[in-house]
């Protein structure tokens, strides 16, 4: 039962992204949205808690929005459309949002 | 006539996740009327405002970034931006817009209006101001 995790505040201000990475099992998928894709930035300190999630992707409409371009994204980070985000729910079997 | 005060605009959050920095813009905006000694700040998630490049359309919000090249145009001389709080996330001075002002007294010569502080230097700025605005 694969779990799509929803991150959606900074990982400078909040620990969302850290207690989401406590709870990502093999097989779920995590996407950064809003304020979330700031942990995307490769030269941050964040980008560093990514690493061993398993598939990461990031929404292209706030990555745009914050001025994040692909040059700057970390590793392995994917970045998804409206319709991917879409997909991603459609691939998996619930949704967890770290509100 | 009252006694100029040093009034500080304090910045602390990302621009689009909450309402905090574009009401604080305007705040600023508003606030360069009363002819006060006006510094702004940019601590933490606050250094992501002032990023170039930002494009809303997708997100389907309004891109207020262009209006902090304004600013300088308010007779707002002093931006602050934390170099610690920059450099944990990842960027550095080239990341974010190029704001200048004109000096009048040197033939409106243009000057930048970011000032890149260390934490400590920062803390030195918020002890010598008057007043200080929280967003």
């Amino acid at each position: 039962m694969s779990i799509l995790h929803v991150v959606n505040k900074s990982p400078y201000e909040r620990n969302s992204l850290d207690t989401c990475a406590a709870y990502v099992k093999s097989g779920d998928a995590v996407l950064l949205i809003e304020d979330g894709v700031y942990a995307a930035i490769k030269a941050g300190a964040a980008a560093g808690k990514l690493a061993g999630l398993g598939e990461v992707c990031a929404l292209a409409a706030d990555l745009a929005a914050r001025g994040i371009g692909e040059d700057k994204l970390a590793d392995g980070v994917k970045v998804v459309d409206y319709a991917g985000f879409v997909d991603l729910v459609e691939a998996t079997d619930k949704v967890q949002s770290w509100l | 006539m009252s006694e100029t005060k040093k009034f500080m605009y304090v910045n602390r959050k990302a621009p689009y996740g909450t309402i905090y920095a574009w009401e604080s813009l305007e705040v600023v905006l508003i606030g360069a009327a009363f002819e006060q000694d006006v510094s702004v700040a940019f601590i933490d998630d606050g250094v992501f405002q002032l990023t170039k490049d930002q494009d809303t359309k997708e997100a389907g919000m309004k891109n207020f970034s262009p209006t902090y090249s304004a600013l300088g145009d308010y007779e707002i001389k002093k931006i602050y931006v934390e170099k610690e709080s920059l450099e944990e996330r990842g960027l550095s001075l080239d990341d974010l817009q190029h704001l200048t002002w004109e000096d009048e007294d040197e033939d409106y010569a243009e000057k930048d209006l970011i000032q890149l502080v260390t934490r400590a230097e920062m803390a030195d700025i918020l002890a010598g101001q008057d007043v200080l605005f929280n967003f």
